[in-house]
């Protein structure tokens, strides 16, 4: 008999229409000393789970069938103790370290108040206990450490006090659901060190939910795979990511990009049995395809830009340094890539280029003509016309009250006022097509699409008014990786097809390096390297690059 | 989700906004009450069987006859009659098509007004943003029905005597509409500040779409749930402001009363007894108000995002 037993779990949430099941007919068992992996797309019910084993399901869900039992208990038959488990014999971890400590109490306080409620001891006794809990979390000076506020901390020390007040009545079982989604790199690698310690040392049995297989690839000893509510196949991580059995197992493992490889396109197991070859491309007849010359399409001179953020003086050295003298070339046809991590100035290169920031100084050339510093209007609209974005969000990119003809009519119309109405259907629905998405389409909202549709109505709106540079500023970081191999295949086809100058913006690596031929990397607003995509993989030549690609998350090493 | 070949009609019952509602017995009989009333009010002449502003028609030897169930009251006044014999129900109902007419005119002047003012303000933020709400805020430091006082006192200024009664409709509602715009140049202007720095703005705008078109085709259609809120609400206050000011008698003159006026006329005989004169008129208005402000309150409920 494992720790925690799950049997036959089904969550349901009833609503107007039907009742949906977020969970179905779970069965999953944890032992003492072992980190399980529950890794899923979105919706497919991962932390339904973990929140059901609290019993902190959200109404209208309720918990309709199945028992946990923790240590021979089963704690869901009395609903009112569960109280007692949360916090002393479970501990929790969640997504975001900013929304799960209290910002107006210190820290110190906020592990004495969880410390005092489970455990019989006096003030000092607990204080003890806490500051021995965050040294061994790796704070350091945490004697001074203990009066701050949750601001005064960064955000993976603030995950590291996350994950000592889960600790702080030395539960047996620890929840982490997505304890690393919302950090960088960097720290994403101490984080599930630190699980991995702890599990060891502790003794703990612990669930680690997550989406990223490479974090499942390092972490866990054992995983379970789930899809819309039911559990699809449960084993040892290196059976399950080498050699998986169901077809879901499969299409999930191959659509992940694999870091230490370029391949030529992501293989789409659910469509395996329809033609794999690329996109039929609608609009390519009406595109004024540019022969390709080997110039540069772009050049960025000296880039700089500053943020005030003080509104009374005007003490420059206290503004922010966002971009701090960059400069590269991007050349007409290439995919050129901006790595980074978070604050590192990438998206406000990006916001540059497509001008909707106006640079601090410096220039950015576009085919040899100075576009920060054309003033009159109908001149930039040339630019404008022939630079365009796609966004990381695809649910605020695009204007929920249009219909997705008249988003993907707006540049037409305005670029071309002359063309005639059955044209501009027709055009519209070249568009969709070459996204692979219905004519049907054109007559919805965008809320009746998901996410990965969305990014491709994004896309379709981009590409309207035939642009030579698409800036895309992590176009799939807010997709599931199915859906994100969908995508990337699309955008290389699009780029191939039309000979299209690609800047891609991203904070993950492996996506860059099977999008792009060259790659900037930037930290804190200035540039580290500009190399050759394989060259940076295999042979980083900066300190950062190399600390950064020994820290990203491998799904390979499962093999080694 | 499929909603072709679905015809407007199931359109609507098959949304959320329409679920709500038959789900609020409050929000159903408030909107009952309203249709009601606003059937009635604009209506009026096909409803009523007397014209309470024909002289011809008005008999002195009908006046102060009591509201019909009382020992006296005569079957043919349901509500009883004024001094001068006009029946009380169709009078309130004629005075409630002025107060409705001036209260929604006044408000939809304020909306205007304060979309268009809370929009650019929002949108282009700088010095012009600065002036505006500086200027709300003036505005909220005097109360509105000064601020209507002194309107109206600056109108009958310039006004001529003649010209006064036909002018009070416009005065009033100019006065109403100029004391509640701020609110909603606040709202709208705080909506637009979120919406301007979502992705579907930037993407107009490297698409190359002027200013104008963003502000009024993609941000005003996603910021105008808070402002109809604010709109229904302040549609309550804005009748409740007329009916004020024509009970302190500087709203539309005597001969086309409105419920304030007829409640200031009533007032007089309040003390010798014909209470119904003043009574059925403020009864009529408690009721409309709070109706509107009932469906408000639903509204809100329902359109606010967070609650759901």
């Amino acid at each position: 008999m494992s720790f925690l037993n799950i049997n036959n779990l089904s969550v349901e949430y009833k609503m107007r229409r039907e009742t949906v099941y977020a969970a179905k007919n779970v069965n999953i068992e944890v032992s003492k000393g072992e980190i399980l992996g529950l890794v899923g797309e979105s919706g497919s019910g991962k932390s339904t789970v973990g929140n059901a084993i609290i019993n902190l399901i959200d109404e209208p869900g309720k918990v309709s069938n199945g028992s946990i039992v923790l240590d021979g208990i089963n704690i869901h038959e009395d609903l009112e103790n569960i109280v007692k488990y949360r916090g002393k014999k479970i501990g929790l971890i969640f997504q975001d370290p900013q929304t799960s400590l209290n910002p107006i109490i210190t820290i110190g306080e906020q592990l004495i108040e969880t410390i005092q409620t489970h455990l019989k001891l006096n003030i000092n006794e607990a204080k003890d206990k806490a500051i021995n809990l965050l040294k061994e979390v790796g704070i350091k000076d945490a004697e001074n450490r203990f009066e701050n506020y949750p601001h005064q901390f960064s955000g993976g020390m603030r995950q590291r006090v996350v994950i000592s007040l889960a600790l702080c009545c030395e539960p047996e079982l620890l929840i982490a659901d997505e304890p690393t989604t919302a950090l960088d790199v960097s720290i994403q690698s101490q984080i599930l060190e630190l699980i991995k310690k702890l599990t060891k040392e502790k003794n703990l049995a612990v669930i680690l939910i997550t989406h990223d297989m490479g974090v499942i690839a390092e972490t866990t000893d054992r995983v379970a795979v789930m899809k819309s509510g039911d559990l699809v196949e449960i084993g040892p991580t290196k059976e399950i990511l080498t050699k998986p059995k169901e077809i879901y197992t499969k299409s999930l493992v191959s659509s992940v990009p694999p870091t230490n490889k370029k391949i030529e396109r992501f293989k789409i197991i659910e469509k395996e049995n329809k033609s794999q070859t690329a996109t039929n491309i609608k609009i390519l007849n009406r595109w004024n395809k540019k022969e390709l010359l080997s110039q540069d399409l772009v050049e960025v001179k000296n880039l700089k830009k500053t943020f005030d953020d003080n509104f009374f003086s005007e003490d420059s050295n206290k503004s922010v340094m966002a971009v701090d003298n960059v400069s590269f070339k991007i050349k007409e046809g290439e995919s050129f890539g901006l790595v980074g991590e978070s604050g590192s100035g990438k998206s406000t290169i990006a916001k540059m280029i497509v001008n909707l920031y106006k640079p601090t100084s410096g220039d950015i050339d576009f085919d040899n003509v100075c576009i920060t510093k054309i003033k009159k209007n109908s001149e930039m609209m040339k630019f404008r016309k022939q630079i365009q974005m796609i966004f990381q969000d695809p649910y605020s990119s695009l204007n929920g009250r249009l219909k997705v003809k008249d988003i993907v009519s707006e540049p037409i119309k305005l670029h071309n006022p002359s063309i005639s109405s059955s044209d501009l259907d027709d055009y519209i629905y070249d568009l969709l097509e070459s996204v692979e998405l219905t004519q049907q389409s054109a007559d919805r909202y965008p809320h009746e699409f998901s996410g990965g549709q969305r990014q491709r109505i994004s896309i379709a709106r981009a590409l309207a008014t035939q642009p030579r540079l698409l800036v895309c500023d992590e176009p799939t970081s807010a997709l599931d990786v199915s859906i994100q191999a969908q995508i990337l295949n699309l955008l290389k086809d699009l780029q191939e097809q039309l000979n299209l100058t690609i800047l891609f913006i991203s904070h993950d690596l492996p996506v860059v390096r099977q999008m792009c031929d060259r790659i900037a990397v930037l930290k804190n607003g200035k540039l580290c390297e500009i190399s050759i995509t394989e060259k940076l993989f295999e042979n980083p030549s900066h300190d950062y690059t190399k600390e950064l690609l020994k820290l990203m998350p491998k799904i390979e090493s499962i093999y080694n | 989700m499929d909603n072709k070949g679905l015809t407007f009609w199931n359109r609507i019952k098959d949304s959320d906004i329409y679920f709500s509602f038959i789900k609020s017995p409050t929000a159903i009989i408030s909107a009952i009450i309203l249709i009601i009333i606003f059937f009635c009010s604009f209506f009026v002449e096909f409803v009523t069987p007397y014209n309470p502003f024909d002289p011809s028609s008005l008999s002195l030897m009908d006046a102060f006859t009591p509201p019909s169930w009382t020992e006296d009251g005569l079957a043919k006044f349901i509500l009883g009659t004024d001094g001068q014999g006009r029946d009380m129900l169709s009078t309130i109902l004629y005075g409630s098509r002025i107060s409705l007419i001036v209260g929604f005119s006044a408000i939809i002047f304020s909306l205007i007004l304060g979309v268009t003012l809370g929009l650019t303000a929002g949108y282009f933020g700088g010095k012009y943003e600065m002036i505006v709400m500086r200027l709300t805020d003036v505005q909220l430091t005097v109360p509105s029905i000064l601020m209507a006082l002194l309107v109206d006192g600056i109108a009958r200024g310039i006004i001529s005597r003649e010209l006064h009664d036909e002018m009070a409709i416009y005065v009033l509602i100019f006065a109403i509409g100029i004391s509640e715009w701020p609110q909603f140049a606040r709202v709208s202007r705080a909506s637009t500040l979120v919406e301007k720095n979502k992705d579907y703005v930037s993407a107009s705008t490297i698409i190359g779409v002027s200013n104008l078109i963003i502000m009024f085709k993609h941000i005003l259609p996603n910021i105008l749930r808070p402002v109809l809120v604010i709109g229904t609400i302040g549609l309550a206050l804005a009748i409740i402001a007329e009916s004020t000011l024509s009970f302190l008698g500087v709203g539309v003159p005597p001969t086309t009363p409105s419920l304030g006026t007829l409640i200031r006329l009533g007032n007089d005989f309040l003390f010798s007894g014909e209470w119904w004169i003043t009574f059925f008129p403020s009864i009529f208005l408690v009721i409309l108000a709070f109706s509107i402000n009932l469906l408000g309150d639903w509204m809100r409920d329902t359109l606010n995002p967070k609650l759901n």
